[in-house]
């Protein structure tokens, strides 16, 4: 054959490399990326009459109950700071993390209609995901400050914005990174094994109550500690509480634990992820 | 640098029927450790042939089995095959929604697929919003969206509803807004898939020609996948017959288009009556044979010789054959009759009966015969002694419609056509 001096610009063969994740393909589609963010933020609120105010009212309702069952009945330690300064800290990241990490891990299912007929790389999909979620999370970033700045100018509740706070972007980040990461593992899992559809339901429920959303890493038994601080989630939502309230448990080495395994999983997830996107079509 | 676009090199796809789920796993380990060892993967040695009505033995099904073929820039390749034949898997395969179990595929430049328009389509944006999505998902940029706007509203036609939610859109509008962004693409290979099966006549006819533009005013390559053997015809020059997931031809489309026609019609010169003891209780006279000499399928502009051999046992003085001709739906087309012969006993006689070019429509067709003595006596009538099956000739059919003509008759009129000049 002829065809070995040829300049293909695609072959299409049974079989990658696992480490061929098409990184400059995903880069070119970036506009897609940014189309994708628009339809879900658009789309969501359109016909809705309350539109984005459904954002402020599932977390004031939650930190509302969180104050009345784990404050006033359980009388959890907040770390001395006021209850819902302390809740929607907790709920107001770790919602971002459990919207992503549900949404990604239904990729297949979600976009079989899409994935069956046009091609594009599939890691646009969670990506976009991943980064329209954030308008949710922005607009309660913003009551989050508004409470915060409520408390520190009307009450004398021990608050404080630290140096640590500059952190923030980075935690998003790896926020989003570990949702991203564990939510395609699960996506490419889910399509051949359902089952495991089942578990990701209280999954995330378990995951949430050995992650500090509801406690602080302060008030953890010393004996227990170690298992609350291999949750990769704890330094991020501690860092984040450490920044802008001035109370967590956290140093720099638990953010670079928490980084280095955040890259190990997004890694596994994108290869996982590639293995399946190619034929996932025949199982759905 | 050869001018090959596309090079299809044993090209194999294996599906597993009925349930998925209980077992894989077990097979997915077998799989992996066959192929970490260096060995074939036992369950790709498994599969039968892609027939849908036959029971299998196997739950492994090739969907596509080694398929070879190569496209030159430029072309405009048709596929046409029967439902199952493997066409839809070889398109997605060539589109990347799936993988092949085997073979590669190799092209230059984007490949993008009509394999239905529309997707990604989200009921709740307008009609611009959904430009750019579905532009953008089949491998548009923005920039590029932004500056053919105008044209893709104007091919589609729906200029007063852009800034609609596509939702309250007529489904016929929501598919020429479709159809508009995919026909604006400019990809290297465009992949379309029976188009015509949606819009009116006169969106099919912006269509196609709009599908021979790409191809001929750009030099586009274009892979035409259709049931409708009169656009394959019209705009093909070369055609893929895809059979029991193989390629069974592969050359020029009109012979395709005969062999596919052919797959589900017998041959008439196959179709040879021969009377049997019961139908002649007199037995005077026998008809040894009735046939149709053609070659091959029957088509509008063919001309149906009927060659009709009796032999007689008895003497006539004045004998001829009545000819009857019925359409599938029995209905009587015509009644003809024959000059009449004089016979004697032992005599074999041959009538050789012209139906003549241009007069029947596609359709089926049979025949009956009348033996007439004395002109006034017929003494036998045969029962649909023969049947045939007139096909479209669709090289010869050169009007913009793509689909069945209609009528009984396919007769060519006398015109003769007079203007008269505007006096001023």
């Amino acid at each position: 054959m002829i065809s070995e001096q040829e300049n293909w610009s695609l072959v299409i063969e049974p079989r990658e490399k696992w480490w061929n994740f098409r990184l400059k393909e995903i880069w070119s589609y970036r506009e897609l990326v940014l189309i994708f963010v628009r339809r879900d933020i658009v789309a969501v609120y359109k016909q809705t009459i309350l539109g984005p105010l459904w954002f402020f009212l599932a977390p004031i309702f939650t930190v509302v109950a969180y104050n009345f069952v784990f404050g006033s009945i359980a009388k959890m330690s907040t770390d001395g700071i006021p209850g819902p300064v302390f809740y929607l800290s907790g709920t107001t990241l770790w919602g971002y993390f459990s919207t992503c990490f549900t949404a990604t891990s239904n990729t297949f299912t979600d976009n079989a209609a899409i994935f069956g007929k046009v091609y594009f790389p599939r890691m646009i999909a969670p990506i976009s995901t991943v980064i329209s979620t954030l308008f949710k999370f922005g607009v309660q970033l913003i009551m989050f400050f508004c409470l915060i700045a409520y408390y520190m100018l009307f009450t004398d509740a021990n608050l404080e914005i630290t140096k640590w706070a500059w952190l923030f972007p980075l935690l998003v980040v790896m926020m989003g990174g570990l949702a991203l990461g564990v939510g395609i593992i699960l996506s490419a899992l889910t399509t051949k094994y359902r089952d495991l559809k089942n578990f990701i339901g209280f999954g995330v429920t378990l995951l949430m109550y050995v992650s500090p959303v509801i406690y602080p890493v302060s008030a953890v038994p010393d004996s227990y500690k170690w298992f609350i601080k291999f949750n990769p989630i704890s330094p991020i939502i501690e860092a984040f509480r450490l920044g802008f309230t001035g109370v967590g448990t956290v140093d720099a080495i638990d953010l670079v634990y928490s980084g280095a395994f955040i890259s190990v999983i997004l890694l596994i997830g994108m290869m996982l992820f590639h293995r399946v996107e190619r034929t996932f079509m025949d199982t759905v | 640098m050869s001018n090959t676009i596309i090079s299809v090199e044993n090209l194999s796809k294996q599906y597993r029927l009925g349930m998925v789920g209980s077992g894989t796993l077990r097979e997915d380990v077998v799989g992996w450790w066959y192929r970490v060892r260096g060995k074939e993967d036992p369950y790709l040695k498994l599969g039968d042939k892609n027939t849908r009505d036959t029971k299998g033995s196997s739950d492994y099904v090739w969907a596509l089995k080694d398929v070879n073929f190569e496209v030159k820039q430029g072309e405009v390749l048709g596929i046409i095959g029967k439902n199952g034949a493997g066409k839809s898997t070889l398109l997605k395969l060539l589109s990347r929604v799936t993988a092949p179990t085997t073979g590669t595929i190799k092209a230059k430049g984007r490949i993008a697929s009509l394999l239905e328009v529309g997707t990604g389509f989200h009921p709740e944006l307008t009609g611009k919003e959904n430009v750019y999505l579905n532009g953008a998902i089949m491998g548009m940029r923005k920039s590029e969206i932004t500056r053919k706007m105008d044209e893709i509203i104007d091919f589609a036609g729906v200029e007063r509803y852009i800034d609609t939610p596509v939702k309250r859109y007529s489904s016929g509008m929501y598919v020429r807004l479709a159809f508009a962004v995919a026909a604006h693409l400019e990809p290297e290979i465009l992949i379309v898939d029976e188009v015509l099966a949606v819009g009116d006549a006169e969106f099919q006819k912006k269509a196609i020609g709009k599908i021979e533009d790409v191809s001929a005013g750009q030099g586009r390559t274009v892979l035409f996948v259709s049931h409708n053997m009169k656009a394959v015809s019209s705009m093909c020059s070369r055609t893929l017959l895809m059979q029991d997931g193989n390629v069974s031809f592969n050359g020029n489309t009109d012979e395709a288009i005969d062999r596919y026609l052919g797959m589900d019609s017998p041959k008439a010169d196959a179709l040879v009556y021969s009377s049997s003891s019961t139908d002649f209780a007199d037995s005077t006279v026998r008809m040894a044979s009735c046939k149709i000499n053609v070659d091959g399928l029957i088509k509008t502009s063919d001309s149906i010789p009927v060659e009709v051999k009796l032999i007689f046992d008895k003497a006539y003085k004045e004998f001829h054959l009545n000819l009857h001709l019925f359409t599938k739906e029995e209905l009587h087309l015509l009644q003809y009759s024959t000059d009449t012969i004089s016979a004697e006993p032992g005599d074999e006689v041959v009538f050789n009966i012209t139906i003549p070019e241009n007069l029947l429509n596609e359709n089926q067709y049979f025949l009956n015969f009348n033996f007439v003595e004395n002109r006034s006596h017929c003494f036998h009538s045969t029962k649909s002694v023969l049947r045939f099956t007139v096909v479209e000739d669709y090289a010869q059919n050169t009007i913009a419609w793509y689909g069945k003509t209609p009528g009984l008759l396919r007769s060519k009129l006398n015109t003769t056509i007079k203007k008269q000049p505007k006096s001023n």
